[in-house]
């Protein structure tokens, strides 16, 4: 919690403020029934009619004074809450994006948004209740209890034991019952997801006959939630009666004591209809307090939620003096992989996903790496990006530890296709401009040139200015696959990988790919990681990955001899030696 | 007999969302509706009405009671303690009384509600299993679920409120009114003079919240939909080093948030600020009111003054209550007619009754034509005939309706004139169940449901053995995979359920088909996703498995069909050419040129 307030910390004025001003007009409003008691006893029983007035007018100036007061308090917690949860937010998402892989797939994309948005909300409106109603609900509860004491001070075990029974019945009754709640929600996101399931399912379901047992589950689904709702309802119900049922018990109490103290003068008619009062606005004021203690603990959850992203620690950090530029050097190999072995999980109940690599990419060559769906092929990309750290071995980057390298600097460096070609909402050149965001138009359109992708975007109304719409929707798979390929070639890195990415090209285009990043760009080393052979028969070395382990290495003229795993693939995709 | 109703069914199928706006014509007739599915629930709906009505006279008694009481206790020695103890029990008898009729009510209202709700949601998933596949193809998902889910909540919501705020408030607002007036008509006209007050207050409010809120919202949706997409390319952000434009983004969007976030709280949070303010003018004014009519006319106790103090005080409540209720039970309408719209929808036609007596059926399209759009003629005059045991390839280019045959073949969509039958029946004279259960197929849309592995696979056949599990992993080259799971077969599909690849879902879907060993296979696409040596891997299992069945294989890698006994080309919709990949070549047409662009 103590962190919570260091994004509190800009708003300690209005942090101040707003109760201050809360609490003047809780006090006004504390003094409502004393100037009604007043005028009953005094202007009345006098008849007094000036005084009535001028009590009167008294009663409409606090009413006023009292709205301005909590205006004022209203709007420093406005300013302060939404102030906090913009700072959390900006904190947050700096925070995810300073995180590396293994924690972005710990937590899952999905849920790192739920927290930015909807926790963080939660967060927002506990800091706005803090300023509201935590100084005043309470406030007013004790103040009715004082008050009645000094009016009456035999009327204050009365309003101690009613304070302390509703509160219990209250906090049981929510105790009880919050657990439920999450397990509604629990349910109803059940019921949603199934739903989901049924409709994207329809023809598998169908196909399967499977209408009846889908119905069922939902079915099961639906009574749980059913059931579930209706006892939450059961018990929620019972807060606003049981409140109301002791508060009418002691107002009866209050009236039996009262006539006893006005019968021997100790009490004025005036007193007990104030101290009646109080005990309204008390019940008020805790219900107030039940319901702040619901949104307390739920925002406490979400900030929990939000404080384990804010404590997540990025794995992958740079070194204190890590090396930041005269990295590129010629006399070194570009990557060289040495016994490198690296497993998602740590805990040893899986096969590792890379097993003692041995690997190197002189500087210049093209490689590729070629291997079955799941083979580890992806992984080993990973790597040379430092999206995660190996778990033995070393990689080196023109002779340097990637570990040494600062990741900034090795990223400038090192450029990925990656396999889904994902494009962000914008313009193409804004999309192209990730590379390297001084390029000129004249860069964007080479860069456009080598991946095969200058016809079609010069056949886009905007051409460069082309809105590309969110998931890249408008464009098709080809046309995604290529602008990811120019997007890294802008940044004229010296290494490149090319990660499964011209699967959506036809093989005309591909060829075409090949050929003019090996004429353009003759000092990159290429890596390319393919499950066509086609795309990777004429690298200098091939690197057949099996099952997370090397399998063999070499020309594709020597592997089809040497590797027996190659030459299967070769033969399941109709190649052989002399095409 | 069947013939003459199915073409018609198919006319209504068309556009779902046609129908739709003819039926949410009126508030009115959903406002019906809605009450006819409430209606079997009669008697509870009597007795929360009942109940309510009780509840709000037990709290509107005992203000009177208790300043009848305060009455009786005027000074020193004029205590009347025998009238006052009476009034002290029945006091407490009454809040006792109330309290148990309060929560009845809301009990009984929360059972009706979500009793309704429940109903509604089992229908809405029920017709969801029954409509044509048209349906479920042409609304969106997100749409379809949403009303399932959020609307289905909305119209409970508004029940709940409907039934229990609206009704309390308007019996509390007019018994008040009446009770002021009959303990003394002048202070009463003075506290329902100052109404429109509270009503003015409530209404500007609103407004203000009303369009500081949507503002909020949209900002809210804009800041949302940008964490959505950096968030989840986070990876890419940071393999290209724009973790600090990403985030410069982000804080530029939060700002502009900020601004109108502040806006909107502050204007919601002045409700209750002015509601305490104009409460506390009419507890002034009924004071005053009340203390000048004892003085000047006497004709007012103090034990009243106390019962509209009282009243006072809780006056502006349901005021706020109902506008809150109103603009609950307005959007609860709304999503009730949108629930209605697809409880509306045509139940897919499913009538037959015959059942395919030949053990190998041969499978025959006589004459078929079929559009998805009315004016948009797609297949047309089909005629295929295709003994058991053939192995047949749909080839063409995207778009060329490979897919749509299979639809057909599967009774997803319903043949417009001609027909196609197995072994001489119509497939629309036999129960779609027994259709679809001599047919196994993978799409290339991977379909997996949320659950273990296992649970995925034996969809297929509920009851198959571990032998037979284990014989489906293997031919569908799984096992490895499993075996490198940390819970194997019983490993968590989806929620964050490990990181199984588009490949091996689509391995996991053809293991469910091995395992059921169908009389015929539709392969669409079904090795588009797998890398090529797997896929020839899986091809050798699927050969076996084919052995004596009937195949439909559409694939657009045409490598892999060139074996098939009979070859469909498809292109805009047609039939153009049929044969094997030999005479086909021979032939030098539409598949020889595709064959040597390949």
């Amino acid at each position: 919690m103590q962190k919570l307030y260091t994004y509190m910390k800009p708003y300690k004025k209005q942090l101040i403020a707003g109760p201050i001003f809360k609490l003047a007009e809780a006090v006004l409003e504390l003094a409502v029934p004393l100037v009604m008691a007043e005028i009953i006893d005094t202007g009345l029983k006098n008849g007094d009619t000036g005084y009535v007035i001028k009590m009167g007018i008294l009663l409409g100036v606090l009413a006023a004074v009292g709205l301005a007061c909590s205006a004022i308090c209203q709007k420093s917690a406005s300013i302060a809450s939404q102030g906090t949860g913009t700072n959390l937010r900006d904190a947050v998402f700096e925070h995810i994006m300073k995180i590396s892989h293994k924690e972005i797939d710990k937590f899952g994309a999905p849920t790192l948004v739920t927290r930015i948005t909807n926790d963080i909300n939660q967060v927002q409106l506990l800091v706005a209740m803090i300023i509201r109603l935590a100084i005043r609900a309470p406030f007013i509860t004790l103040g009715s209890i004082v008050t009645a004491t000094i009016i009456s001070p035999s009327s204050a075990p009365i309003f101690v034991i009613t304070a302390l029974l509703i509160s219990i019945a209250v906090f049981l009754i929510m105790k009880t019952s919050l657990p439920y709640y999450s397990k509604t929600a629990k349910n109803l996101d059940f019921i949603s997801k199934l739903t989901r399931e049924n409709l994207t399912g329809a023809r598998v379901i169908r196909a399967f006959s499977g209408q009846k047992r889908q119905r069922e589950k939902f079915e099961q689904a639906n009574d749980e939630y059913n059931k579930t709702a209706l006892t939450v309802n059961r018990l929620s119900s019972l807060t606003s009666p049981i409140t109301s049922l002791v508060v009418n018990v002691a107002i009866a109490g209050v009236i039996l004591i009262g006539a006893d103290k006005i019968n021997t003068g100790s009490l004025s008619q005036g007193e007990l209809i104030a101290l009646v009062g109080y005990m309204q606005s008390m019940l008020t004021a805790l219900l107030v307090v039940a319901n702040l203690v619901i949104i307390f603990t739920k925002s406490i959850a979400s900030w929990k939620r939000v404080a384990e992203v804010l404590d997540a620690q990025p794995s992958i950090t740079n070194d204190a003096n890590a090396i930041i530029s005269n990295i590129y050097n010629l006399d070194n190999s570009a990557v060289e992989f040495e016994h490198v072995t690296f497993g998602y999980d740590e805990s040893d109940k899986t096969d590792n996903a890379l097993e003692d690599i041995n690997l190197m990419v002189k500087t210049g060559q093209t490689v590729g790496i070629i291997g079955a769906t799941g083979s580890g092929k992806s992984t080993l990309a990973s790597l040379i990006m430092r999206f995660y750290d190996v778990s033995r071995g070393s990689i080196k980057i023109f002779g340097n530890d990637i570990r040494k390298i600062d990741t900034g600097a090795l990223r400038k460096l090192v450029s990925i296709v990656p396999q889904s070609a994902m494009l962000l909402s914008g313009t193409v050149r804004d999309n192209l401009l990730w590379g390297n965001s001084s390029a000129t138009d004249e860069d964007l359109w080479k860069a456009l040139d080598i991946a095969q992708a200058t016809e079609f975007v010069s056949n886009k109304p905007d051409k460069l200015d082309y809105y590309i719409s969110e998931g890249a929707k408008n464009l098709s798979g080809g046309q995604k696959q290529r602008l990811t390929i120019a997007r890294a070639l802008v940044s004229k890195p010296k290494i490149l990988i090319l990660d499964d990415s011209s699967s959506a090209l036809d093989y005309a285009t591909d060829s075409a790919l090949r050929k003019s990043l090996a004429e353009f760009m003759p000092e990159s080393s290429k890596i390319i990681i393919s499950q066509r052979v086609v795309s990777v028969m004429n690298s200098d070395v091939i690197y057949v990955i099996d099952e997370g382990r090397i399998a063999g290495y070499g020309t594709h003229e020597n592997l089809l001899v040497s590797c027996d795993i190659y030459r299967e693939i070769c033969e399941s995709q109709r190649i052989s030696a002399n095409s | 007999m069947n013939m003459s109703n199915i073409p018609g069914a198919n006319m209504n199928d068309k556009s779902p969302d046609m129908r739709e706006n003819k039926q949410t014509n009126s508030k009115k007739s959903t406002f019906f509706r809605l009450v006819k599915y409430i209606a079997p629930q009669k008697l509870t709906i009597t007795a929360a009405f009942v109940f309510a009505a009780l509840y709000v006279a037990a709290t509107l008694i005992l203000p009177v009671l208790i300043g009848k009481a305060i009455d009786l206790a005027v000074g020193v020695g004029n205590v009347d303690f025998k009238n006052i103890l009476t009034l002290v029990f029945i006091i407490i008898g009454i809040s006792l009384a109330g309290t148990l009729f309060q929560w009845l009510m809301t009990v009984l209202t929360g059972k009706i509600s979500y009793k309704t709700a429940h109903s509604l949601r089992r229908d809405c998933s029920d017709k969801l299993s029954k409509v044509p596949l048209s349906y479920i193809d042409t609304n969106a998902h997100g749409d379809l679920i949403s009303r399932v889910v959020s609307d289905v909540d909305a119209v409970c919501d508004g029940m709940l409120g409907g039934i229990s705020q609206l009704f309390t408030a308007v019996i509390t607002i007019v018994g008040t009114m009446v009770i002021m007036i009959r303990i003394n008509y002048i202070v009463g006209i003075v506290v329902i003079a100052l109404t429109p007050l509270s009503v003015v207050a409530a209404s500007v409010i609103a407004k203000l919240i009303h369009g500081s809120f949507a503002k909020q919202g949209r900002i809210r949706g804009k800041l949302g939909a940008y964490a959505e997409e950096h968030i989840t390319n986070q990876k890419l952000i940071t393999a290209f080093v724009r973790e600090s434009e990403a985030v410069n983004g982000f804080k530029k969007i939060d700002a502009e948030l900020y601004t109108v976030g502040e806006k909107a709280q502050f204007y919601s949070s002045l409700v209750n600020p002015v509601t305490r303010c104009i409460n506390a003018l009419v507890y002034a004014a009924a004071g005053i009111s009340g203390a000048l009519l004892f003085i000047y006319t006497g004709t007012v106790t103090v034990g009243q003054i106390s019962s509209f103090l009282s009243y006072a005080n809780q006056y502006t409540k349901p005021f706020n209550e109902i506008s809150g209720v109103i603009a609950q039970l307005q959007n609860a309408l709304a999503s009730a007619a949108r629930v209605f719209a697809v409880l509306d929808a045509n139940d897919e036609i499913d009538d037959g009754t015959e059942t395919v007596s030949e053990s190998k059926p041969e499978l025959i399209f006589d004459d078929v034509s079929f559009s998805y759009v009315k004016d948009k003629p797609l297949l047309t005059n089909i005629s295929l005939k295709i003994p058991y045991g053939s192995r047949v390839a749909i080839v063409g280019p995207t778009g060329c309706g490979k897919t749509t045959l299979i639809n057909l073949l599967m009774r997803f969509y319903d043949v417009n004139e001609g027909k196609i039958t197995l072994g001489g029946v119509d497939i629309r004279d036999m129960p779609r169940d027994t259709l679809h259960s001599k047919f196994g197929m993978v799409l290339q849309d991977t379909w997996l449901f949320s659950g273990t592995i296992r649970d995925n696979i034996t969809y297929s056949k509920p009851n198959a053995t571990d032998d037979e599990i284990r014989e489906a992993l293997k031919n569908s080259y799984l096992d490895g995979f499993i075996r490198r799971l940390p819970d194997g077969l019983d490993t968590q599909i989806g929620d964050g359920g490990g990181e199984i690849s588009h490949g091996q879902r689509q391995l996991i879907c053809i293991a469910r088909v091995m395992l059921a060993k169908p009389d015929m296979l539709i392969l669409d696409e079904a090795t588009s996703n797998i890398d090529t040596m797997t896929e020839a891997r899986i091809s050798a299992a699927f050969e076996k498995m084919m052995k004596g069945r009937t195949s439909f294989i559409v694939a657009h890698r045409l490598s892999t069909i060139k074996n098939c006994d009979m070859i469909l080309v498809m292109r805009d919709g047609n039939i153009i050419e049929t044969g094997t990949h030999e005479s086909l070549i021979e032939k030098q047409g539409f598949y020889y040129s595709m064959w040597n662009k390949k």
